[in-house]
């Protein structure tokens, strides 16, 4: 994200906005480059609806600047403004037919009929609801709704749209479908997205870059599988992906190594991650994905791994290919969960089985414990 | 079966009282004064059945004068009363939140609880010869002699938009209400400027409600008696008046009940016009 400033179709430069004494959002600093699909990610309440609503003009930051194509437009009323939002509830407007709510931005910039009704047609057509345009919006599905929210701003070719979690209405088989939908819209519309959600698959899958945010601060910002596989904090790494969890202090630090006791008395070896010193006798929180953790039957395949548990299982949680096994730890009573491999090769796992588990030190991270941060 | 019956007798206690409200009190009262009106007076208590009274109404200019004029005043003074509602309901409404929305609410009620007699004398201490409004002026030295203020068109009206004000700030407030801010938002970032996004967003929510407001308030004005009586004085040509005089004065019952039917008739007729204008339904707007 260190490309030269010029090709950013937005930008925020130390914004800050507070409510009180309270900073919902605390000295951010971002760019967006042209034709990117970025997000924000985190959990309700972290400022990110504050972002984007100064984005779109209806907050004003306390302090720092927004640039829309490097022109600064704190001073400029949401309806000059060269970006449109998405809403969550989608806020179509329910007494005008789908075809005058697409229309509705084009009217107003006072363009001429024909050159509106052209350009909503090629509109329904892009967004796959030709014949639609005359009904009304209850008669769409929400689906479909959603495709004329977005078709209702991107008519207006602005400079970035802003969708405010847009997904959060719809149905688990939907909102699947309308990711795919939505990075197919973003490749022919060639907008840019900046896209806020606190559902980490939906940045996880349809973003270029992810910020993740938390109490008002932006954590890392990277490419999804940066944030996955490179976390610079332990909010990162603990809300991006699943992990396992320990909470330890550290007994020993070598070049690149640290020995940790965790608080209920394993011996892990990790790789310290996120920058910040770590000495002896300090705590850290310890993270390994579910995927990393080998699962065996027999003691001799995990051999050569550095953090070796035994283990029972306490059940399978069957989901396809994302199956997991539940395994509790045998010496302290902790419970892991593990991937199971898709070879279907631990399908026979019967509950109370005596497996073992091993994983790698460089899979184990571990980040200086932040004083509250649990 | 058994279930059904009892059912059925459950909905039939249930409606029986507004019923009985119906027939007892509205529709036999009506029937009866529909008979009365089609009576025409040839001697001395014996009558004819006959149009001659309404046909009295089309004839004597007096009359559907003062019907028009009443007609008139009632829907200059709906609009005044949407006008003014309409802002402080979107205020009460979109602007405020918790205890200034409720507490605001509330005092668009509190003239309420006063008997409508009782608030027109309020408003007769202040704008009559020798009242508040009047002293004032004297005072500051505007005016050199006392101001009489009652007595006219526009004391009518203050009366009759004041009186009427809650009938429309409640549907007002509660149509605008259930209008999501998002959409006022989206209206502004697709570019809308207050006064397109109040056209176009806002009124169009709103309708249902300035449609059963101004009904409302448009009966309440032309079925109004005491208001323009007591601030309009001898001269509020108001029609109501005219029923009374007809009634209760010249006790000419059959004419004041033709009269009571022309109004019932021609507001009726009124409010369906302004229906087909403003192409709302009667279910959509009080549903």
């Amino acid at each position: 994200m260190s490309d030269s400033s010029e090709n950013f179709d937005l930008e925020c430069r130390n914004l800050v906005r507070n409510y009180g004494s309270f900073a919902a959002v605390d000295n951010v600093s971002f760019g967006v480059p042209q034709g990117d699909f970025f997000s924000i990610l985190g959990p309700s309440g972290c400022g990110k609806t504050t972002i984007l609503r100064m984005m779109a003009g209806f907050d004003t930051p306390t302090s720092g600047d927004i640039l829309i194509k490097n022109k600064s437009v704190v001073d400029v009323p949401p309806n000059k403004r060269p970006v449109n939002m998405v809403f969550q509830q989608l806020a179509l407007f329910p007494m005008m037919s789908v075809a005058e709510n697409i229309a509705y931005g084009l009217v107003r910039k006072g363009l001429g009929k024909s050159e509106i009704t052209e350009k909503v047609n090629s509109a329904l057509d892009r967004i796959g609801l030709p014949t639609s345009g005359g009904k009304t919006i209850k008669q769409l599905s929400g689906g479909q709704q959603q495709r004329v929210a977005i078709a209702r701003c991107l008519v207006l070719e602005p400079a970035a749209l802003l969708l405010d979690e847009p997904l959060g209405a719809l149905d688990l088989k939907l909102r699947e479908h309308m990711k795919v939908e939505l990075k197919k819209m973003q490749d022919q519309f060639a907008t840019t997205f900046v896209y806020i959600t606190h559902d980490q698959s939906e940045a996880l899958v349809m973003s270029n870059h992810v910020a993740v945010m938390n109490a008002g601060r932006f954590e890392q910002i990277g490419t999804p599988q940066e944030l996955y596989y490179h976390p610079d904090t332990s909010f990162v790494a603990g809300f991006v992906g699943d992990s396992n969890r320990w909470h330890g202090k550290v007994v020993g630090v070598d070049k690149d190594s640290v020995k940790v006791i965790s608080t209920d008395g394993v011996e892990l070896l990790a790789t310290p991650a996120g920058g910040d010193p770590l000495s002896a006798g300090g705590e850290v929180d310890i993270f390994v994905r579910p995927e990393s953790v080998v699962l065996s039957e027999t003691e001799d395949r995990i051999a050569g791994m550095e953090n070796r548990i035994d283990g029972e299982l306490v059940s399978v949680l069957f989901n396809g290919a994302n199956s997991r096994a539940l395994i509790r730890d045998r010496q302290t009573g902790g419970e892991l969960d593990v991937a199971l491999p898709q070879t279907g090769e631990f399908s026979n796992l019967s509950r109370g089985q005596h497996v073992h588990l091993g994983w790698g030190m460089t899979q184990a991270k571990a980040f200086v414990a932040k004083g509250a941060s649990k | 079966m058994k279930l059904q019956t009892a059912t059925r007798l459950t909905l039939l206690l249930l409606l029986a009282p507004i019923f009985l409200w119906l027939s007892i009190l509205i529709i036999l009262p009506h029937m009866d004064m529909f008979l009365i009106s089609l009576h025409e007076k040839v001697g001395l208590r014996t009558y004819e059945l006959s149009f001659a009274n309404y046909a009295e109404f089309f004839t004597e200019p007096l009359y559907w004068n003062t019907f028009a004029r009443t007609a008139i005043m009632s829907i200059i003074a709906t609009t005044l009363t949407l006008l003014i509602g309409f802002p402080v309901s979107y205020y009460i409404a979109k602007m405020l939140r918790g205890r200034a929305k409720n507490f605001l609410f509330l005092l668009c009620l509190v003239p309420f609880w006063v008997s409508e007699l009782v608030r027109t004398f309020g408003w007769m201490i202040l704008l009559r010869e020798s009242g508040i409004f009047s002293g004032l002026l004297q005072w500051t030295g505007l005016a050199a002699g006392p101001v009489e203020m009652l007595y006219n068109d526009a004391s009518i009206m203050v009366g009759l938009v004041y009186t009427s004000m809650l009938f429309m700030v409640v549907p007002l407030v509660s149509t605008l209400d259930s209008l999501d801010d998002a959409q006022v938002e989206a209206g502004y970032d697709l570019g809308g400027n207050a006064y397109t996004v109040l056209r176009t967003i806002i009124i169009p929510h709103a309708m249902p409600g300035i449609v059963s407001g101004c009904i409302v308030v448009f009966m309440l004005t032309l079925g109004n008696y005491l208001t323009p009586v007591l601030l309009g004085g001898k001269d509020s040509l108001w029609f109501t008046a005219q029923i009374y005089t007809q009634f209760i004065t010249r006790f000419n019952w059959e004419l004041g009940a033709a009269f009571g039917f022309l109004l019932l008739g021609l507001s009726s007729l009124i409010v369906w016009a302004g229906l087909k204008l403003s192409r709302q339904t009667l279910t959509e707007t009080m549903g």
